[in-house]
């Protein structure tokens, strides 16, 4: 298959990843969309690397999953200290920031 | 045969990440995005790189999913289909409808415009199939080759990712502990009638090292030691 199928593919999956951030109201959910976004990133990037044959985009490809994995770890810290403290687990609830 | 491939597991990532976005509840959207990384993990071994691959199965799919099945488990949380929040779920009618409409043309937009950049750019190595591969120990993206550029070329972005994961598992603990006057029902410390009499000492550490003090006395000298910070007299029930 040519390069531009999986591209095509993480478009995709980037496109599907955005819909459901800016859709869904659990964070649990919109954690688990910015994940489907990331790795949308990564297929692309690791189809460049494919087609021009070097390891870069393989090694960023990897520090992309260390990123995801280190937000999804402060991520799933916060949801965890939200619901201790009896708030709504709810991003339309959850605006005290906003005014 | 890589064709064949190729057409599976592209659809089992497509259909994975419209599971992840549509399902009502939340741990199936989490089985959902495993099913996505395993088809991902394919997608990446097509193109030969099999130490991401692998990486991919074992970290992404094994660890992050199991973190989050546990917090699924943990909060719960009861989901909303897009389906219904698209509808604006009653009152909100016109919001809901102009999200609809919003969320559309957004999201067509985004991958017209993604589609556009990826494969409308003027690289004719987009139509190939990349470059050249020979199989070998050392060849492209096994882990021999991986980590000679992480241990080389890379060894700072190496050294940065690593000193980013200690922060956030430094952050996800303060995040994540228990903290006085937050949580006000759960924690606070009752006042047994029983913890007036007994020592200070009995049932602790210190016990075991044979340094119990009467109950009269010890409490005094037992707070005192605490105070200065020795870890031998195993200040007991110090509380948090």
């Amino acid at each position: 298959m040519s390069i531009a199928w999986y591209l095509a593919v993480s478009a995709i999956v980037f496109s599907l990843g955005t819909l459901g951030v800016i859709t869904r109201r659990n964070p649990l959910v919109v954690l688990l969309c910015l994940e489907l976004m990331l790795n949308g990133g990564n297929l692309a990037l690791i189809a460049f690397a494919r087609m021009w044959g070097n390891g870069d985009g393989q090694i960023l490809a990897l520090v992309v999953m260390t990123v995801a994995a280190c937000e999804v770890c402060i991520g799933l810290g916060m949801i965890v200290a939200i619901y201790r403290r009896r708030l709504p687990i709810d991003v339309d609830e959850l605006r005290e920031l906003q005014g | 045969m890589s064709a064949v491939l190729f057409f599976l597991a592209a659809g089992g990532a497509i259909s994975g990440a419209v599971g992840v976005v549509v399902l009502r509840n939340p741990f199936y959207s989490v089985l959902a995005l495993v099913g996505h990384l395993a088809s991902l993990a394919v997608l990446f071994l097509l193109l030969r790189a099999e130490f991401v691959a692998a990486v991919q199965v074992v970290v992404y799919a094994g660890a992050v999913m199991v973190l989050y099945v546990f917090v699924v488990a943990y909060v719960g949380g009861e989901g909303d289909t897009i389906g219904e929040r698209l509808r604006g779920a009653g009152e909100q009618g016109s919001v809901g409808s102009g999200l609809r409409l919003g969320g559309a043309l957004l999201i067509g937009g985004l991958l017209v415009e993604l589609l556009i950049a990826l494969l409308g750019t003027g690289l004719e190595a987009v139509g190939g199939h990349g470059a050249g591969y020979s199989p070998g120990p050392e060849a492209f993206g096994t882990p021999a080759y991986i980590g000679k550029l992480l241990l080389t070329r890379f060894l700072l972005a190496f050294e940065i990712a690593s000193f980013l994961l200690l922060i956030a598992a430094v952050g996800a603990v303060v995040l994540a502990r228990r903290r006085r006057g937050l949580d006000d029902d759960e924690d606070r410390e009752l006042l047994i009638p029983i913890e007036l009499l007994r020592a200070r000492e009995i049932g602790t550490m210190a016990e075991g090292v044979g340094r119990v003090l009467r109950a009269g006395e010890g409490r005094r000298d037992a707070a005192h030691q605490s105070r200065q910070g020795s870890g031998d007299a195993g200040s007991g029930y110090s509380g948090s």
